[in-house]
Order: structure tokens, then C-alpha cells, then sequence
């Protein structure tokens, strides 16, 4: 039944953006600025039978309808309900939905805001933003089919796994979505303003709160994953080098360098084309990672189902949308001729663009290599973090001092009036470097300069708050939150400990200035799983601070899994985290006990970022 | 000049694109069969049964030497025994057992009732040996030549593919 | 004043120095090695059994006083250069790290070629 209306839903939505994509072409056939108003409807009819498509696949795991394949696979009937709700979008086919409503509703939402702009603009966006509905429908249907139907119909579903019954990777998903698929209205548009030549400074306009937009909620996106990562995969790091989570960070690069980019082409009506390459890049390196992931042809710590006949579809999908937009790309490209000093904020954001260009090609290459060393000499190698801290790490310094003096600048033509200042800033800077290190401890000098300029950064953006007129209030708040979350994550870093060592119940272990105790092991019961809950007393002898930490060892039913449960107690000067894993025929345990300054400071910058964005939003909201 | 450009960045893109391609064929989870050729540092093995302990020149008369990790507790070992009880027949080949993370009394038992394949026993009692042979998992089958070079490593449990191949190699 | 600050960095870098000849840090090794069993972890974040014991090894081989250099060389001969997170550089690794430098210096002649050629004469 369910599966029914969802597979008729799927093919009305296809309808639809045929529909759409006929009235437009006939639209643009007629000379005056009035788009038919037939097309907004079918717009709207479109959001909507998408939107009840998703709802009835969300119904289907309300009811655990298991004669869905999906529902079979990723769902139990004594799942939470918040669970069964999150697993609607916790798997690959329901993800997929998720896709195209974004696709949808922003293709929709593009079309309705920009009344100021020509006709055959908007038209454009319409028509290539369908098309990609359409290749993502026919994915859907032909591919990965949330409503394929399984016969016989089981009792019973194989259940969500566990580690996926989280309230973050509830949350993560969608907004990452956003972020990610969001930009995909840019790249239509982008398209768009080729074909019709609409190259000018409205066109940075029509597109510069979708660019704010999908910027804001991929740093949220990113974060929430992080954070899960932090609490759940229990190795204490927030940020591994993974290829899913490189998936993330390479269209969050383009994005930023596109954000600032925008500014030029706004102001001064140049860096047309490379605005135009950087919005193309965001969405095709969005897919890019969405192959990668998905294709399993990069292994990786996420679990995510992987199939190579998905991988063939979103790869020819990826392949058609590189050469179209190169197509135009060299169709339409001419040079242009404008003025640039070398002392203006123009220059300021090429450097910054430039970075990202940096940082984007690294975290690429190194996420790709792997698999090019093994298809072209069979040579297999892994890249991790050892890799991208030492090729990315020092380049952050010259890149945060960029960052603190380039907003200092005037378009056009600059004079540096406050040098001064600036240069007492750094004095100050490295002052409180030096105060830092007599308080704790000394650090490699890689991590001093890193944070003498994250704290360079913080002190010039601050600066800034008291210039008369206060301009760009949103900048300075999120200058001042990525300096911070370079600054924290460099104290983090230099000063978390870790120990790693074996303990049996009852034993104790004195470890540099630490005692850890292991007092008990209690088993309980809960809905869905066993717990064997560790009582594990932690004291620091130099501060007199004892805790008591109960690590978890989970036995879910269904599916019948083991998952580790970090004891992490959080304040705002540092995290205790302890990990706590059984040994194979052994009555050891092995234990990893983590004391992270800061922690949570870490988060609240990247929070802070992304409010950052969101402020500059409401601010170009209340401008045009 | 720009077409040179532009015709560089297409036969990169379908490149990347083949690249891709192919690889979507490929397995991409890593195991260590293929890593073959290298020789086998000297080792020192503690004897299953007494104080005596194997070291590399115990092994020089043998023309192929299969050096097998098992161990009572893991199924899978069952499972590929009987291969080695047919492979301890074969003249040319001198099987070394060792046996990993395992209680004495229950790795007996074991060979008591499944019958004992082994020209050599010996025992890893902590499974440091397993890393110096570059094992990662259990049951895992080095075959070795005459000059300790590693020419096939089977991961998981032996088959009756593996038997004859190994029959192949020898003979 | 200036004396100070210098003594201080003076100290700091022979410091640095030291540092780094001296200990091996095991837990680095422990990052730098990625479990074979988990794939996507290292070893220092695995629970598996294999990441104990290989632990177990790599703390025997401190304790053998062998270099960080010579335990790699030591695990990538068993297990292949895929056990190392940071790759060899050698030959077929060589784009890998050079590239992102290539990246840099060229995005910088770039830029300045583009102002150069951009910017209005005096």
C-alpha cells in the first residue's frame, strides 16, 4: 500500500519536472519579463508531492512496514520512535529523498525570491535545477528505491545499527544536506548566467544568500558530525582525515572561497568567471563526495552500505554535469580587463581564495591518492592525519595573518594606516604566547606560531568591534570565532594527555600524576540492549580533582552489536574522557583515559562561525 | 595556448573520471595475500610441549615449510584442519604450527580429537609472534621455500582450491 | 627586554630540539599505524585485539631502543606500506607531497602576474 503511493508519488514528481521544464523552454519563447504562472504552481505542486512522498516512506517506518526493503533493512519494531523516525534518512535510499526535497524546495524557493531579476535567468536556473531532479529521480527509482517491496513480507526488521541511534546523527544528515545539496541551486544558477549571459554584479546578488545559506548549515553540519564522532566512535578525536568526513570539508572549502569571491564580483564587478568556476566546483565536488562515499570504493570508519552499481550511476551522473559545465564554461569564457592594485581588498580575497584552493587540492589529492596509486600501479598506501598535519598545519599560520589583515584594507586602492597597531597586536600576541607557555608547558615551535597568529587574528578582528562606522558586523564575528577554533584546537592539541593501559576489576594503577581506580563492573538491562557499565574512579594527585567515570560496553540485540561508550564529564576548562573495552579471554580491560583542555570551547567556536554566516544572511536579507 | 589549456583540463577530468571507473571495480577493503617475495627475518619460537625453541636454521632442511597459526577457540580453524591433515601427508612439505593466545589443555584436546597435522608445534602464547610474521587475524597459512622467502599467504581458513595449489607449488 | 625574549626562544628551540631526539612517543606511533582489521581506524583508537597486540610490539620495540623510522620499516615490511598513515616518500608518493606545494607557489605567481599585469601603471 505505502509502497504504492510512494512509487506514484516518485513518478508525479517526475511529471512534474517535465512539466516544468516544457513550460519554461515555451516561456522563454515569449519576449516580455512575465513568467507563466502556471510554472509557480506546478512548482508548488512539486514541493508538495515530494514533501508527501517523504512523509509516507517516514509513515512506513512509524508503522515498520517491513514489506519496504528499506524499512526491512534499517528499522526494528521495538526501535525508539525517534529512532524509527531518523532511520527514515539514516540509510542511503531515504537519504536519497531527502536529496531531491532539497532539490526541490530550493529550485522553488530560487524561483519565487528573485523577482528583480531577468526572466530567462530565473528561467535557466529552473530548467537545469529540474534537470538534476530528474537524474536524482531516476536514481532513485531505477537504483535505490526506498519503496521496493521484499517477498515474502518478514516479521520482523534486521534493525537500525546502533551507533547510528543517536540524537546528533539525527540532526546530522539534514543539515549537512542542506549545506551540500544547497549549493546545487548555485550551480544552476551559475549554469544559467553562462547561457544567458547574465554576468554582472546582480548575478553575486541573486545567489549570495543561497552561498550564506548552505555555508551556515554545512560548518553546523560538520560540527554535529564531529561531535558525534568525539562521543560516540570513542577515540577521543574529533576530526580524523577520514574520506566521509573529507567528503564534507572539500565543498565547505569552495564554499568559503566562493563566499569571499562573491564580495568582489558585488563590489567591483570582477572575478566574474572565477565566481563562476568556484560555484560549478561546490556542487560538483558535493557529488564528487557523494560517489566516494557511497560507491565504497574508499573504506572508511563511517559505515555506510556500499553497492558499485550506485557508484555507476552517480559517477555517470558526476561525469555529465563536469562536461556540461565545462562545456559552457569554455563556450562562454573571454578574458577580462579590469584594474586590480596589489594593495586593495580585492587582492586580500584572491589570497584568501588562493588558500582554499590550497587546502581544498590537499585534502583532495590526499583522499583520492589512494586509489590512484592502487588502479595505476597496484600500490597500495593509506593517507591519514600524519599527512594532512604536516602539509596543512604550517600553511594555517600565513594563512590566519592573511585573514587578520586583509579586512583591514579598502577596496580599490589601500593605504596601510594602522600599522602600528597591527604591529603592537602581534607584540601582544606573542606575549600572551610566552604567558601561556610559563603557565603550562612548552610547546613545538610549530604550535607557537600557530597560536601567535590564531591569537594575531582574534586580537585584530577585535580591534575592529570599535572602528567607527562598525562595519560588517557578521565578518568580525566569524573571523574572531576561526581564529578562536584555531587557538583552541592548538591548546588541545599541545596540552591533552592520554593514557593507555590494562586494568582488572579491583585494580589500581598510578600512572604519571593520575590513580585510577577500578571499583566495579554492574550489568544492566535496557529496552534494546545490555549494558556492562565500568565504575572506573579517576584522581589527579597534583590538583587534588578525583571523578568517578563509568565507561559502557553495550551488547545491542538488534542487530546483535558491541559498541563502546565513552565516559565523558565536560566543563568548560576541560574534558575527562575514558573509553573502556574488554580483552579477548583475558579478565583485563583495556582502558584509554583522555583529559582534553578546552574542549568544549572548540564547539562553541565552530558554532559561533557558523552564527557567523547566519547574521550575514539576515543582514543581505534586510539589504536587498 | 588556451586551447592547449583546455584540452589539458579535458584529458585530466576523463582521466579522474577512468580512474574512477575502474576502480569501482576493485575491492577496496585491504588484506596483506598479495605481499609476497619478502624473506623472514630471524625468529625464535617457544616449543609447544617443552622448554626447546625453534629458530630459523631448525627449518633449512625443509624444502616448503607452512607455517600455520590456529588456535582451539576459533571456529574457522575446524573448518580448514582436514586440509592440513591431507597436506601432512605430502613429503615435500613440513608444516610448523603455532598456536595463538590458546590454554595448553584445550589446543590438546584439539589435536587429541581432530587429529595433529604438525611436524613442528609451537606456541604464541601473547600473539607477539603473530605481528612478526604479519599476521592479522585467525586462522592465517604462510608458505615458505627453502631460503625462508614467503611465497603464498591464505588468509582465512584453507580450502580445497588452497590444498591444490599448494600441491602445485611443492611438487 | 629584548635579551629576555630572545634567552626564551633561544630555550625554547633547544627545548624543541631535544624533544624530539629523545622520546619515542608511543601513542604517535599508535596514530600512525592504521588497524588492519577495523580499515578505516589506527591502531591507537581500535579495540580490537589486533591493535592490543600489535601494542604490545611496538612497545617491545622501544623498549629495544629502535627508532620511530625503524619500527615502521619494520611493520610496513609485514604488512605493507598501507599500515603507515603518513606515506613513505618515496617514488610513487612523490606527487602526493609535492603537489599541494606546487599548488601554493603557483596560486602565488598567479596572483601576482594577474596584479602585475592588472593594476594601473604610475
Amino acid at each position: 500500500m505505502l509502497s504504492n503511493i510512494g512509487n506514484l508519488l516518485l513518478f508525479l514528481n517526475i511529471f512534474f519536472s517535465c512539466l516544468i521544464i516544457n513550460y519554461s523552454f515555451n516561456c522563454l519563447k515569449i519576449s516580455d519579463n512575465i513568467i507563466f504562472k502556471k510554472i509557480f504552481q506546478i512548482g508548488l505542486l512539486q514541493c508538495t508531492a515530494i514533501l508527501i512522498c517523504f512523509f509516507t516512506l517516514v509513515s512506513a517506518f512509524l508503522v515498520s512496514d517491513f514489506s519496504l526493503i528499506t524499512v526491512y533493512q534499517n528499522s526494528h519494531s521495538l526501535k525508539p520512535i525517534f529512532y524509527k523516525i531518523s532511520g527514515t534518512w539514516g540509510n542511503h535510499e531515504g537519504s536519497l529523498l531527502l536529496w531531491v526535497i532539497i532539490l526541490t524546495f530550493f529550485s522553488f524557493l530560487f524561483l519565487i525570491f528573485n523577482k528583480k531579476h531577468p526572466k530567462d535567468f530565473r528561467l535557466y536556473t529552473l530548467i537545469i535545477q529540474n534537470f538534476l531532479i530528474l537524474g536524482f529521480l531516476f536514481f532513485i527509482i531505477f537504483n535505490s528505491n526506498p519503496f521496493s517491496k521484499i517477498d515474502p513480507i518478514p516479521n520482523e526488521g534486521l534493525g537500525l545499527n546502533p551507533i547510528l541511534q543517536d540524537p546528533a546523527l539525527a540532526i546530522h544528515p539534514p543539515l549537512l544536506y542542506v549545506g551540500f545539496v544547497g549549493s546545487s541551486i548555485y550551480f544552476s544558477a551559475a549554469m544559467a548566467s553562462l547561457i544567458t549571459n547574465y554576468s554582472n554584479k546582480f548575478f553575486a546578488i541573486s545567489i549570495k544568500s543561497w552561498v550564506l545559506i548552505s555555508w551556515a548549515f554545512q560548518t553546523l553540519g560538520i560540527l554535529i558530525g564531529s561531535i558525534w564522532a568525539y562521543y560516540e566512535l570513542g577515540w577521543g578525536g574529533f576530526w580524523f582525515w577520514d574520506p566521509v568526513e573529507n567528503a564534507s570539508l572539500l565543498p565547505w572549502f569552495a564554499m568559503t572561497a566562493l563566499m569571499h569571491s562573491l564580495l568582489v564580483l558585488e563590489k567591483r564587478n570582477l572575478l566574474y568567471f572565477w565566481t563562476i568556476i568556484l560555484c560549478l566546483l561546490t556542487f560538483i565536488l558535493s557529488v564528487t563526495g557523494t560517489f566516494l562515499v557511497r560507491s565504497g570504493i574508499l573504506n572508511s570508519v563511517h559505515t555506510f552500505a556500499n553497492d558499485p552499481s550506485r557508484g555507476i550511476f552517480i559517477l555517470i551522473f558526476l561525469s555529465l554535469m563536469i562536461l556540461t559545465s565545462i562545456y559552457f564554461l569554455f563556450k562562454k569564457y573571454k578574458p577580462i580587463n579590469a584594474e586590480i592594485n596589489s594593495n586593495s581588498r580585492e587582492t586580500f580575497i584572491l589570497i584568501n581564495n588562493w588558500f582554499m584552493m590550497f587546502y581544498l587540492l590537499t585534502v583532495l589529492l590526499g583522499t583520492l591518492y589512494p586509489i590512484f596509486t592502487d588502479v595505476l600501479t597496484n600500490y597500495k598506501i593509506s593517507v591519514g592525519p600524519p599527512f594532512y598535519n604536516a602539509v596543512i598545519i604550517p600553511i594555517v599560520i600565513i594563512f590566519l595573518i592573511f585573514m587578520a589583515i586583509g579586512p583591514q584594507t579598502k577596496w580599490i586602492k589601500n593605504k596601510f594606516s594602522n600599522l602600528k597597531l597591527s604591529f603592537f597586536i602581534l607584540c601582544g600576541a606573542i606575549f600572551l604566547n610566552f604567558v601561556i607557555i610559563n603557565l603550562f608547558r612548552s610547546y613545538s615551535i610549530i604550535s607557537n606560531l600557530v597560536i601567535i597568529s590564531s591569537l594575531f587574528l582574534i586580537m585584530s578582528s577585535f580591534f575592529d568591534i570599535f572602528k567607527k562606522p562598525l562595519i560588517n558586523f557578521p565578518r568580525i564575528i566569524s573571523h574572531i570565532s576561526f581564529g578562536f577554533l584555531i587557538f583552541f584546537i592548538g591548546l588541545n592539541h599541545n596540552f591533552s594527555e592520554e593514557k593507555d593501559f590494562n586494568l582488572k576489576l579491583g585494580e589500581t594503577i598510578q600512572i604519571d600524576n593520575y590513580n585510577f581506580v577500578f571499583q566495579d563492573l554492574e550489568l544492566f538491562q535496557q529496552v534494546n540492549y545490555k549494558a556492562v557499565v565500568g565504575k572506573i574512579s579517576v584522581s589527579d594527585t597534583k590538583t587534588k580533582e578525583k571523578r568517578m567515570l563509568n565507561p559502557e560496553i553495550r551488547i545491542y540485540d538488534n542487530p546483535q552489536t558491541l559498541t563502546y561508550e565513552a565516559s565523558i564529564q565536560t566543563n568548560f576548562f576541560r574534558d575527562y574522557y575514558l573509553t573502556m573495552s574488554n580483552i579477548d579471554r583475558s579478565e583485563y580491560y583495556n582502558i584509554k583515559f583522555q583529559k582534553k583542555p578546552l574542549m568544549i570551547w572548540i564547539w562553541i567556536s565552530v558554532i559561533m562561525l557558523s552564527f557567523g554566516g547566519l547574521l550575514s544572511l539576515f543582514r543581505n536579507a534586510k539589504h536587498n | 595556448m588556451q586551447n592547449t589549456i583546455k584540452f589539458f583540463i579535458i584529458l585530466l577530468l576523463v582521466f579522474i573520471l577512468g580512474v574512477f571507473f575502474i576502480s569501482l571495480n576493485k575491492s577496496s577493503n585491504y588484506d596483506t595475500k598479495y605481499l609476497l617475495g619478502n624473506k623472514l627475518t630471524n625468529f625464535q619460537l617457544k616449543s609447544f610441549y617443552d622448554n626447546k625453541v625453534f629458530i630459523n636454521n631448525d627449518f633449512k632442511e625443509n624444502n616448503f615449510t607452512l607455517i600455520n597459526f590456529w588456535a582451539s577457540w576459533c571456529a574457522p580453524c575446524r573448518v580448514e584442519h582436514p586440509v592440513l591433515i591431507k597436506l601432512s601427508k605430502e613429503k615435500n612439505l613440513k608444516i610448523l604450527g603455532i598456536n595463538f593466545k590458546d590454554k595448553k589443555a584445550n589446543a590438546s584436546k584439539f589435536l587429541e580429537t581432530l587429529g595433529n597435522p604438525y611436524d613442528f608445534l609451537a606456541k604464541d602464547e601473547l600473539g607477539k609472534q603473530s605481528i612478526i610474521f604479519g599476521i592479522y587475524g585467525i586462522p592465517e597459512s604462510i608458505l615458505i621455500n627453502k631460503d625462508f622467502t614467503i611465497i603464498r599467504k591464505y588468509i582465512g581458513p584453507l580450502n580445497n582450491k588452497d590444498f591444490n595449489e599448494i600441491k602445485g607449488i611443492i611438487n | 627586554m629584548k635579551l629576555k625574549l630572545f634567552s626564551i626562544i633561544f630555550f625554547l628551540s633547544i627545548n624543541f630540539c631535544f624533544a624530539a631526539n629523545q622520546i619515542v612517543d608511543e601513542n604517535k606511533i599508535y596514530k600512525n599505524l592504521r588497524c588492519l582489521v577495523c580499515q578505516g581506524q589506527s591502531v591507537a583508537d581500535s579495540n580490537s585485539d589486533f591493535a592490543q597486540t600489535l601494542k604490545m610490539v611496538v612497545k617491545d620495540l622501544i623498549g629495544q631502543e629502535k627508532t620511530e623510522e625503524e619500527i615502521y620499516h619494520f611493520l610496513s615490511e609485514k604488512y605493507g606500506d598501507w599500515i603507515l598513515y603518513k606515506p613513505k616518500f618515496n617514488l610513487e608518493n612523490f606527487f602526493l607531497w609535492f603537489f599541494p606545494y606546487f599548488v601554493l607557489i603557483t596560486g602565488g605567481f598567479i596572483i601576482v602576474f594577474l596584479i602585475k599585469k592588472r593594476s594601473k601603471k604610475v
